[in-house]
């Protein structure tokens, strides 16, 4: 073989040195070995246990059934109705105390993504380019998030002359609030959500909205070209692909006939298939359109290491710096759970529900989603901006419509068609993936068309301003 | 109404449009303004689901704090400099009287208004509104998506290159 001619490299010798997950395992020494198979067997036996108290019906609706942290919600309300107290104190308190144990839960949710979520990423990085990641600060690393948090809290914050003081402050608070509302409507397990909106869907679009005015006033405020450019590329950005996010969520809501995000959860669990076999273009659409709303690779235009230093932010020092990459980081595993919600089933996989607590579930597709984001990191490129907007603008925006009204004539037929849900969605998703490629196919051939790629036309208005014009008569 | 919780949230939510759209004309910087229009915006959004109507909220934060805002950013940004100030300028007193209108009307309409209903339970409108919007007034719905599309086009041909064009720009 020719692999074995060449010399070896420091990289082929690692590659060749590195070891597999198993093999480093059966290298642990033996009282390791026995201490894991022990805890191995306990956790059988455990579920065993767990599986018995399920099948008996002993655990159903009981507060201190663990699988849904709803029924020791609904206990304690109902307790407080049933108390002989005073109306408005029993209202008040009813209200209060869910609302402040879900902002709890979902702000500590968020909190400790942001302990575990760098470290993950980066030993993940590490792992695909064969380096070793962060291995120092505490064991495996693992306080090197806690570590790099101080750092930024004791650096100090400068603020740019001539910088817009008011607005400067403003958009590292004012991108979080949106981070944190986005999680309100999602469905933990079925009693399990913070506030079951009728209308979640499109508060998820609308909150996803927020966003856009927070980048400006960032970009704007810092008094930097630098800055206000990187804004204007995200804003542009982020306002064309929330048009294919819209759209192929109403794919989603077409099907299941809801815009309760806990109703769509359970449309999919019912007919038992998850709406990314459905509709799988309207999914690869939202997963791609958000990459590029929460600004990670291949759409990282807004803070392109390569091109412009940190985008809106560049003029951002310390914490308040430390506030957006926390805030892309936590909008990672948000838009990790509204994909498993709306096209990967939720908090259900197939009846496994019954047995596991759904949120364990949401959070493995949670985590799932976020390692596939880690993974094009990791592998793709960065789209330039013009390719970004086109493929926006001219392939996804009118694919994802047509596909659109494709999935509106279906659904509006299987309403009416009384056949097997088997056979009749079995169809849908064959139509679908057909219809998928072939209009891929077709649309590349016409916009390809008669595509000279040496010399690719300029836009109007950038002519008009005289931008490569004078670059090219200062050129002579 | 009996519950405390939305009684408090309407204050706040009240007070916060009052407020903030007292600092909208206070402010000198026009986007100052612009934000303090946001967050009057957002917390109108918050009065209409104290008012059970969620679809208008949703709609609200979508459209006035999502788009709009966005629309408005930036076209006080392609203005000269000059004009970015939002203390001198020459329609304070129609704009004094515009306003002094539409407070007399509004007043007149609250003043008139009979407002011993019955308060009735939270209803889920959505069904609704897209039942009357694809039925009884599909006209109007189709008329208002008609103009968007003349918008998107318009938008288009603005922006398109033609072929003399792009050889012009060959050539230079």
């Amino acid at each position: 073989m020719s692999s074995d001619t060449r010399p070896a490299t420091p990289m082929s010798r690692q590659i060749a040195e590195h070891r597999s997950l198993l093999d480093r395992a059966l290298g642990l020494p033996k009282f390791i070995l026995v201490v894991l198979s022990v805890a191995l067997i306990g956790f059988v036996i455990c579920q065993i246990l767990i599986g018995y108290l399920v099948v008996s019906g002993q655990l159903d609706g009981k507060w201190y059934d663990v699988r849904d942290f709803g029924n020791a919600m609904v206990s304690l309300t109902d307790a407080i109705n049933r108390s002989q107290m005073d109306s408005r104190i029993v209202s008040t308190l009813t209200y209060l105390i869910p609302a402040l144990l879900g902002a709890t839960g979902i702000v500590s949710v968020v909190g400790g993504w942001l302990l575990i979520g760098p470290w993950a990423e980066r030993r993940l990085l590490a792992k695909f380019q064969i380096r070793q990641g962060p291995n120092r600060t505490g064991p495996f690393g693992l306080l090197q998030s806690l570590a790099d948090a101080l750092k930024l809290m004791q650096k100090e914050i400068i603020i740019p002359r001539g910088a817009d003081r008011f607005l400067y402050f403003v958009p590292p608070i004012a991108v979080f609030i949106p981070a944190i509302l986005g999680w309100a409507p999602i469905p933990w397990s079925p009693k399990m959500s913070y506030a079951d909106l009728d209308v979640g869907v499109l508060f998820v679009i609308a909150i996803s909205s927020l966003g856009v005015l927070a980048v400006f006033m960032a970009g704007w405020a810092s008094n930097n070209h630098y800055s206000l450019l990187g804004a204007m590329r995200t804003i542009a950005m982020m306002i064309s692909y929330e048009i294919p996010i819209s759209v192929s969520l109403l794919a989603v809501v077409l099907l299941t006939g809801s815009t309760k995000l806990s109703e769509i959860v359970m449309w999919q669990s019912e007919q038992g298939v998850w709406l990314i076999m459905l509709i799988p273009f309207a999914a690869l659409a939202f997963l791609f359109a958000s990459t590029a709303e929460i600004n990670r690779t291949p759409n990282d235009i807004g803070e392109a290491e390569s091109e412009i230093v940190a985008g809106f932010y560049t003029e951002y020092s310390g914490m308040k710096a430390g506030l957006f990459m926390a805030v892309e980081l936590g909008n990672a595993i948000l838009v990790g759970a509204l994909m498993s919600t709306f096209f990967l089933g939720g908090y259900t996989f197939f009846g496994l529900e019954t047995w596991i607590p759904g949120y364990l579930i949401l959070a493995t597709k949670i985590g799932l989603v976020y390692f596939l984001f880690v993974w094009i990191r990791a592998t793709l490129p960065r789209f330039r901006l013009d390719q970004l907007m086109g493929f926006a603008w001219k392939f996804l925006i009118p694919v994802s419509i047509v596909l659109m009204f494709l999935t509106a004539i279906e659904s509006s037929i299987l309403v009416r068609w009384d056949v097997p849900s088997f056979l009749s969605l079995g169809l849908i998703a064959l139509v679908n993936i057909t219809a998928a490629v072939g209009l891929t196919f077709v649309w590349m051939r016409v916009l390809f068309r008669d595509n000279d790629l040496s010399a690719p036309p300029t836009p109007i208005l950038t002519r008009k301003m005289g931008g490569l014009q004078a670059a090219k008569v200062l050129r002579g | 109404m009996d519950s405390p919780g939305i009684v408090i949230a309407f204050y706040m939510m009240a007070g916060l449009v009052l407020g903030s759209g007292t600092l909208v004309f206070l402010a000198r910087n026009l986007l100052h303004a612009l934000a303090f229009l946001v967050i009057s915006f957002l917390s109108m959004a918050g009065l209409f689901l104290t008012l059970s109507a969620d679809f208008i909220a949703m709609a609200q934060i979508l459209i006035y704090a999502g788009s709009i805002s966005v629309l408005m950013v930036f076209a006080v940004m392609l203005t000269p400099l000059a004009s970015r100030d939002n203390g001198n300028t020459i329609y304070v007193l129609p704009g004094l009287l515009a306003a002094g209108g539409i407070a007399t009307f509004v007043g007149f309409l609250a003043l008139d208004t009979s407002w011993s209903g019955p308060a009735t339970d939270f209803t889920t409108t959505i069904d609704l509104i897209g039942n009357l919007l694809l039925g009884k007034y599909v006209l109007a719905f189709e008329i208002a998506s008609v103009l968007l599309l003349f918008a998107l086009v318009g938008a288009i041909m603005l922006v398109q290159t033609s072929s003399s064009d792009h050889e012009e720009g060959e050539g230079g």
